[in-house]
């Protein structure tokens, strides 16, 4: 009788968590289908809903200001992904490896992009790029992304760095590997989650960046989130909601395809092992 | 003997470890070093920065005006903390108690959100809640007010937006420090005649301090110098610290008073971190 009562109690626990993750998930995606049902809006600017129509999707790739917007953005986040994780990588094995002088200051000083502000980096990068005479554009951005992403890749891949000392490398330079080759084969596989989660970090972080962007994009050019941010006193058109619907169902189908093939994998991988 | 622990030591910690170092210092204690330095410089007639040493750009800070701004930024950063993490741990309590496979779907279905640009998210809710917008369509044909509320460009559309674009940076760390837990700990506490309720503020609450402190740090610095959302929500009628530290650094040409701003930013933000490291070791700081 007890039992029953009990059980009662966790089914109504159960369900009163379900509507509530409910109402959370909701109000996360409410946003994302508000944009996309957008996308179809007849009419130039976003003020109500006029009727449905598909002509932005066609008309985005006229608006040149967007497009290359968006492919600076991505050039950006690439370059800044490649070169954080580079940095980030052996940067992470050098300070997990090797004792040197400063080596506390150079961990102390990799939390501060993490826990300061971003405004204040992004401000204090401004002012020492134009100090030392630095031309905002292309080059500042990279440098302040990659002041953010690197921290986060050190972090993500320090973690992944295994704590049984390092037997696998010494074993590869011991049957006459040499550094590199110890590198490669066997040091970076055994870190590449870490690797690859620091990379999906990176683009993300960098793709979506507004402030550090802004701040340093200079007259010219600028990345679609800053464009965005300028067009928000005029009203952000139907297309620019094109475009973003069109990225968010590119990485989602990206996602579920990476799933499956993930899976398919696992399942491959237990196949031949039960042979 | 000397040149060769050279090669073997020196050389590969300095290919290694290098790069990273040079970076952190050219870009990282370089520039806080100089927007400390530029905080106490004057101001010049064209909005050049003078190299003479002034307190002034502190003394306008205490000045009401900048002094109302800190106030109600850091109210709002901090209401949006404290909502995020009331509404956060339930929510990261409920996935974290699903098996694993289910949760890392849940969590999966968080994350897909915040890959669609944060300023289109932001836009949408304006788009939502403007004057002819459907909550406002809705509330009348369905009869609660009779003319269109006004909710664009205000701080509770402002604070939705802060809710919204933190919750997952506040529920992904306390959903890792749940999951965590190990259940004996709950099953020990059962077997000793604990109620659930007795064990939660007992048990799990405490244990899950570590997962609690990172999600307030994730928030709160992050709301603190935002000024993102205001821009996008508020219409430049809703201004936090962010805002003013960019119109110093842009259209007003103050340096040395964003610079003062910034120097208040990093000692609201140190102080907390040294709040934090007292409760949780600063390794156990789950960022991502």
């Amino acid at each position: 009788m007890s039992i029953s009562k009990k059980q009662k109690r966790r089914r109504w626990e159960e369900f009163i968590g379900t509507v509530y993750s409910i109402i959370i998930y909701a109000v996360l995606y409410i946003p994302v289908f508000v944009m996309m049902m957008f996308s179809f809006n007849n009419q130039r600017y976003n003020y109500y809903w006029n009727g449905f129509t598909t002509q932005w999707y066609s008309k985005l790739f006229s608006n040149s200001a967007l497009i290359e917007s968006l492919w600076y953005s991505v050039v950006i986040a690439v370059l800044a992904t490649l070169i954080s994780v580079t940095i980030g990588t052996i940067g992470a094995l050098g300070l997990k490896k090797y004792e040197f002088r400063g080596k506390k200051f150079i961990n102390e000083m990799l939390y501060i992009p993490i826990i300061v502000p971003e405004i204040v980096m992004a401000v204090a990068l401004l002012i020492i790029f134009i100090k030392i005479g630095l031309a905002l554009g292309m080059g500042s951005i990279l440098i302040g992304h990659c002041t953010f992403c690197i921290p986060y890749a050190v972090v993500t891949i320090k973690g992944r760095i295994s704590g049984d000392g390092y037997s696998h490398e010494e074993a590869s330079m011991d049957l006459g590997a040499n550094r590199i080759q110890t590198f490669i084969n066997v040091t970076l596989p055994s870190i590449m989650p870490g690797v690859m989660s620091a990379a999906f970090l990176s683009f993300t972080l960098s793709i979506d960046d507004v402030v550090m962007s802004n701040m340093l994009a200079g007259a010219k050019n600028s990345t679609l989130p800053v464009l965005i941010l300028s067009m928000n006193k005029s009203g952000v058109t139907p297309d620019v909601n094109a475009l973003t619907t069109i990225m968010i169902l590119v990485i989602v189908i990206a996602m579920i395809l990476n799933n499956i093939i993930k899976n398919a994998l696992k399942k491959r991988k237990k196949m031949e092992e039960t042979i | 003997m000397k040149k060769d622990t050279f090669k073997r030591n020196t050389l590969p910690a300095l290919a290694m470890a290098g790069p990273v170092s040079l970076w952190m210092i050219l870009f990282v204690t370089l520039p806080m070093l100089y927007i400390i330095y530029i905080s106490f410089m004057s101001r010049g007639v064209f909005g050049d920065v003078v190299y003479e040493f002034s307190l002034e750009s502190y003394e306008t800070l205490l000045d009401s005006t900048y002094f109302k701004v800190i106030v109600k930024s850091l109210r709002a950063a901090f209401l949006t903390t404290v909502l995020c993490i009331f509404i956060g741990y339930p929510f990261a309590y409920y996935i974290a108690k699903k098996p694993k496979e289910v949760a890392s779907k849940l969590i999966m279905l968080i994350m897909i959100p915040f890959w669609t640009n944060s300023l289109m998210r932001l836009n949408s809710w304006l788009l939502l809640f403007q004057t002819s917008g459907p909550v406002n369509n809705f509330l009348q044909s369905a009869g609660f007010i009779d003319a269109p509320m006004s909710f664009v460009y205000t701080d509770g559309l402002v604070m939705l937006g802060m809710i919204t674009n933190m919750l997952p940076f506040a529920v992904l760390p306390m959903y890792s420090s749940i999951e965590k837990l190990s259940k004996s700990f709950l099953e020990a506490s059962a077997d000793l005649g604990a109620t659930r309720r007795t064990t939660f503020f007992n048990i799990t609450l405490p244990l899950t301090f570590p997962g609690i402190f990172s999600s307030i740090i994730l928030v709160f610095i992050p709301s603190l110098g935002i000024y993102t959302v205001t821009d996008m929500l508020g219409g430049g009628k809703v201004l936090y610290i962010g805002n003013i530290i960019k119109n110093q650094f842009g259209a007003i040409r103050n340096w040395p008073l964003g610079a003062a701003l910034s120097v208040l930013l990093i000692v609201i933000t140190g102080l907390l971190i040294f709040i934090y490291t007292r409760f949780a070791k600063i390794e156990d700081m789950e960022v991502v």
